[in-house]
């Protein structure tokens, strides 16, 4: 297998030459390889692809996002997906495909305001994108702390596998819901928590391209480090705060731990 | 335009101390909006010019929007504080007309087709003016662009040169614009060596011309590098090679 080579572009940067394909982000002139936005990019075996560091959402087909009811027809909610293009949720698909607009009160399952977890079902050039909530997670949030991130650092704050994101969960005892738009809800027994985690996720946010941020990140929440012992020390600034909010955390684990997960 | 005084002495020194090759100090801040999508502050000499880029975002009013591609809107404005007497808020014929010759340079080297539908919003906002601004305004907005995360082609540079006391010179300044023979706006893509814009102020010889628009083409050259090395000190910092994360 070849390597994987990366590097830092930027728009009219040639990446390569060769016989490569382009993939995301890049567009071919010549035999060059071109970046087309600010980022890192990556020569695969498969192609080169320019991984984005800022712009807006745009929405993709299977992508999982999280908006705000901003009003509804009588045949469709319209959904507010953090983008240029504003999303809609057909009635039938919450409703069946009996629905009927004198029989069923739309607003009994989602009012303007709500928040949803939904799926993208059906986007092209042409039409606006479609949501759906028949799936398991989708639907209705009823509480939580509302965060807006930029969708390219999405990837980031999930981290490889997951990484990243089950470190601020464990650590803060929360639970943190993302969408690809770059939205993300975040719900948790205690306030501390809670808080702990937004700082966490705005460290990602704000940090995102650079290295070891998982490290950087356990060191705020104050997470023992597994490879040898790193320095522990939490940002000065911060370090009467996160010993109090650590010593909650270790609350909130004994209740959890009482009450046994989920 | 009769003039009043010599421009460049027999050194070949300009009023402001430059060469004839010279390009004045040029700094460029990337990100200084927070709120925006995308921005840029650049400092071209004594041009001071703020530039936020929106989008892409829903275009309003709806009947803008074009189905196979993005809109872009730019508006250069003038602060009534940007020059010595106070300029009129209100947008001038002339500043109509940038705002309409700086869209048409920098639409070339979007990939405005990836946005059908939506619209890209360009605020130019010249704080303080020193002659240039249409190019200093070109090459922070394309900077601001790219900020946004916007897919580029390329970049978009821009410079001027001009004739003064007969000898052809690079990027004019505000005095030298309003007393020398020649003014000529150019905004250039480097990596595809195309023009985007080409304007021409004033009377220049045919055997000139082609003198003058390489100087500006050079001067984009010099503009390409420093906007280049804004963005990379933005995102990267000083770090010009990846290291891979430790996981």
């Amino acid at each position: 297998m070849h390597e994987m080579k990366r590097r830092y572009v930027i728009p009219g940067d040639k990446i390569a030459e060769g016989n490569l394909r382009p993939l995301m982000n890049v567009v071919k002139s010549g035999s060059a390889l071109i970046a087309t936005r600010i980022g890192i990019a990556e020569t695969g075996h498969d192609g080169v692809k320019v991984i984005p560091l800022s712009g807006v959402y745009i929405p993709r087909v299977n992508d999982l996002v999280i908006g705000k009811v901003i009003d509804h027809s009588s045949l469709s909610w319209e959904v507010d997906v953090n983008s240029c293009f504003s999303a809609h949720l057909p009635a039938q698909d919450v409703f069946g495909r009996d629905f009927s607009p004198a029989r069923d009160d739309m607003t009994k399952q989602f009012a303007i305001g709500d928040m949803i977890t939904a799926r993208i079902i059906a986007f092209d050039r042409t039409r606006d994108p479609m949501l759906t909530v028949q799936d398991r997670d989708l639907g209705k949030i009823p509480r939580g702390e509302l965060l807006r991130i930029s969708a390219t650092r999405v990837p980031r704050l999930i981290g490889k596998r997951g990484s990243m994101i089950q470190t601020i969960e464990q650590a803060t005892q929360t639970r943190v819901l993302i969408g690809q738009n770059g939205i993300v809800v975040v719900t948790g027994r205690s306030p501390e928590g809670v808080n702990f985690a937004v700082r966490a996720i705005r460290m990602v946010e704000e940090e995102a391209h650079t290295a070891n941020l998982t490290q950087r990140i356990k060191a705020l929440l104050n997470v023992p480090d597994t490879p040898p012992a790193q320095e522990q020390r939490p940002l000065i600034a911060s370090a009467p705060k996160s010993a109090e909010i650590e010593s909650s955390i270790d609350e909130a684990e004994e209740e959890l731990e009482v009450e046994g997960e989920k | 335009m009769t003039q009043t005084r010599k421009l460049i002495d027999e050194n070949g020194i300009r009023t402001d101390g430059r060469g004839i090759d010279d390009l004045r100090t040029v700094k460029i801040t990337v990100g200084p909006l927070k709120n925006a999508d995308g921005s840029a502050f650049i400092e071209f000499g004594k041009n001071r010019i703020l530039v936020a880029v929106y989008g892409p975002r829903e275009v309003h009013p709806k009947h803008m929007a074009l189905p196979d591609r993005c809109v872009l809107r730019c508006r250069y404005h003038m602060s009534p504080f940007s020059t010595d007497t106070r300029k009129n808020p209100a947008p001038s014929r002339r500043e109509i007309e940038i705002s309409k010759v700086m869209r048409e340079s920098l639409e070339p080297a979007l990939m405005l087709q990836d946005y059908p539908r939506a619209a890209i919003d360009v605020f130019v906002e010249v704080l303080q003016s020193d002659g240039g601004s249409r190019c200093a305004g070109i090459s922070a907005a394309a900077v601001a662009l790219a900020d946004a995360g916007i897919g580029m082609h390329d970049l978009v540079a821009s410079c001027a040169a001009g004739k003064v006391d007969d000898k052809v010179v690079l990027d004019i300044n505000d005095e030298e614009d309003k007393e020398g023979q020649a003014d000529m706006p150019v905004a250039y893509m480097p990596r595809l060596e195309q023009v985007t814009l080409l304007q021409l102020d004033g009377r220049i010889a045919p055997e000139q011309f082609g003198e003058c628009l390489d100087k500006a083409i050079g001067g984009c050259k010099m503009v390409y590098e420093i906007q280049k090395q804004a963005l990379m000190q933005k995102y990267f910092g000083n770090e010009t090679e990846l290291k891979e994360e430790v996981q």
